[in-house]
């Protein structure tokens, strides 16, 4: 089928979205979104085998539920790209604004650049789902906040030091978080702790750094040659205590 | 911990300013343009703007903005007070424009007005004293009349309903400012009605919020003690009279105002070095009653420039962007760049971090 090219300029997000849905049940492998701004959940929900390329700022919420398509954004986006995505990818060559990734379930989410607060708050995993969030430069305070599954990770690429905001793993009861280069204790939220990083770890990660890489079109060998810090939770349950007691 | 439940429902509110440093007028459609763009964030019972420079022939007069009910008895007791503490120079009833979507409900008058400063002794300025002891007179004691607008050459325009029926209403496009901030509401602890829209004003201060002020009981008390008078059935008028009382009566800069409403953390005041960390415990220690909590990004403005903050744990989104002599401040960068699709240097301020435009002078 061919590729379909929407100009969204001055569109609500409701017909914006039948379109896509129409077009993808008709068996459209490729849409090309112009003129975006501002629009909220674009591709929600949505299924199947297909490409969507976004050229401007989407509104919050992009790829919300989603499940299986491949969403490559040219340009910033508002809060909480992937929010409860279940499967397949976001690529944001730009970046994004608070709580990037929102109880993510599946899939990946890619930002070049920066991301807000709360990334990959409440964050979850299941068995063979393991949703990754990878940014390429910083993310602010409270990055995985509650997460229980999954994988964050930050390469802060071109800024020094890479995390200077607190609460990082505040409330972690699952998943990794890993941030490239040191990061200081006081920046740890509650039930986070710092382990250490190997060379297993890397040999891990490297598919995941190589793939990003890829998709920007980056330099992997900086990154395979350089020092991380792995945060994890303290304990599965680490507010077992809180509300109950014996 | 530090996440509201607000935060993952749709507990929003658009707020946007924007500040023209160099101080060239911008007419009211762009801003217009920038709210609606933000509608998901708001439910159609409040909307409001205010704008800064649109009254350059009464530079000397505080144009005060009425919601009167009828133009009956709650007028001439206004009047008569007016008359009393001061001169009116011009009134009238501010120009609207009928909306299919927008109900009448209050009638919009302005006047301009001078108040008789001798009247109050003991003040450096005695002219705002007398205006505020008015605007708070009036609120408090006279039903069926609201001052939501006090300042000098400047204005807010508000009411219940969408942002582009409220702009349509006033036709903001008549009027032209060097800063102008707007809001979309979606009221959700109090009812929405014309008094409740944002912007929040007294005297220079202009006021737009989303989120809310859990600590409104501990900061009404503190402005009430400090002769302020809570009228508007919401929790942001007490940063308009907050502003007021540490921008305006004690002389605080901008910075300082943000660092007493949303302070440092003690663990970070703790690490700071020795001359900072005394200058941030006294505030803490000054200011505690000032001090507000809940999920909230702020902007303000006055005739010198806009600031913008967020609380100290984030909990509400800010960007910000520039181009040239202009400065943005909003919930969304879609809406910055409706108004201005070449703004560069965007960026998201940290918690807390106040982030100000000042007219060059």
């Amino acid at each position: 089928m061919e590729k379909l090219v929407i100009d969204a300029k001055g569109m609500h997000y409701t017909p914006l979205n039948k379109q896509i849905r129409q077009a993808v049940a008709a068996g459209v492998k490729e849409i090309e979104i112009n003129n975006v701004l501002g629009q909220r959940f674009i591709a929600n929900g949505l299924r199947g085998d297909v490409k969507i390329t976004i050229n401007g700022i989407p509104g919050g919420d992009l790829c919300m539920f989603m499940n299986g398509p491949e969403c490559t954004v040219h340009g910033d986006c508002e809060h909480a790209p992937g929010n409860t995505m279940d499967g397949g990818m976001i690529i944001v060559h730009g970046s994004a604004g608070d709580a990037v990734a929102h109880s993510m379930r599946g899939g990946k989410v890619y930002v070049r650049n920066n991301i807000g607060y709360r990334g990959g708050i409440h964050m979850k995993g299941y068995e063979s789902k393991k949703p990754t969030l990878v940014i390429g430069g910083i993310s602010h305070a409270f990055l995985g906040e509650y997460m229980a599954g999954g994988l964050i990770l930050v390469l802060g690429m071109g800024s020094q030091p890479i995390m200077r905001d607190r609460g990082i793993g505040s409330g972690i009861h699952g998943g990794e978080i890993v941030i490239r280069g040191t990061v200081a204790d006081r920046l740890l939220g509650v039930g986070a702790r710092k382990t250490e990083f190997t060379e297993s770890d890397l040999k891990r990660l490297s598919p995941v750094i190589e793939d990003f890489c890829s998709r920007f079109d980056l330099d992997p060998s900086p990154l395979m040659n350089t020092n991380y810090t792995r945060i994890v939770p303290s304990s599965t349950r680490p507010f077992a205590d809180k509300y109950t007691w014996e | 911990m530090y996440l509201q439940k607000q935060f993952l429902v749709v507990n929003m509110c658009g707020i946007i300013g924007v500040i023209d440093r160099g101080q060239s007028g911008m007419d009211g459609s762009g801003i217009k343009e920038a709210l609606s763009l933000m509608n998901e964030r708001g439910s159609g019972e409040g909307a409001g703007y205010v704008a800064y420079g649109i009254y350059p022939d009464y530079p000397d007069y505080y144009a005060l903005h009425v919601f009167y009910d009828n133009l009956v008895e709650p007028k001439k007791k206004v009047d008569d007070l007016l008359e009393k503490w001061g001169r009116v120079f011009q009134q009238e009833e501010i120009p609207t424009y009928e909306q299919p979507g927008l109900r009448k409900k209050h009638i919009p008058w302005r006047y301009f007005y001078k108040p008789h400063k001798d009247l109050v002794v003991g003040s450096s300025t005695p002219e705002d004293d007398l205006v505020k002891t008015l605007v708070m007179d009036i609120n408090s004691r006279i039903d069926g009349a609201l001052v939501f607008s006090s300042g000098i050459n400047m204005g807010v325009f508000k009411a219940a309903g969408w942002p582009e029926d409220v702009a349509n209403f006033y036709r903001i496009q008549d009027y032209k400012g060097y800063i102008w901030l707007a809001h979309n509401r979606y009221p959700t602890n109090t009812p929405g009605w014309w008094g409740g829209a944002h912007p929040f004003n007294l005297l220079d201060w202009s006021v737009v919020h989303n989120g809310e002020i859990t600590s409104y009981g501990t900061n009404r008390q503190y402005v009430e003690s400090n002769g302020y008078k809570c009228t508007m059935s919401t929790d942001t008028e007490v940063v308009a009279y907050l502003f007021d009382i540490l921008g305006r009566r004690h002389g605080l800069s901008e910075d300082l105002v943000v660092k007493a409403l949303a302070p440092p953390f003690w663990d970070e005041i703790d690490a700071m070095p020795e001359r900072q960390r005394k200058i941030d415990h006294a505030m803490r220690l000054t200011y505690g009653a000032a001090q507000m909590n809940g999920p909230f990004a702020i902007v303000v403005a006055t005739s010198q420039g806009i600031v913008g903050f967020t609380d100290r744990i984030k909990l509400r989104p800010l960007v910000v962007a520039e181009n040239g002599n202009k400065l943005y401040i909003s919930s969304e960068e879609a809406a910055i760049r409706v108004m201005d699709p070449d703004v560069q240097n965007i960026r998201m301020p940290r918690a807390g971090e106040p982030v100000i435009g000042r007219v060059i002078v």
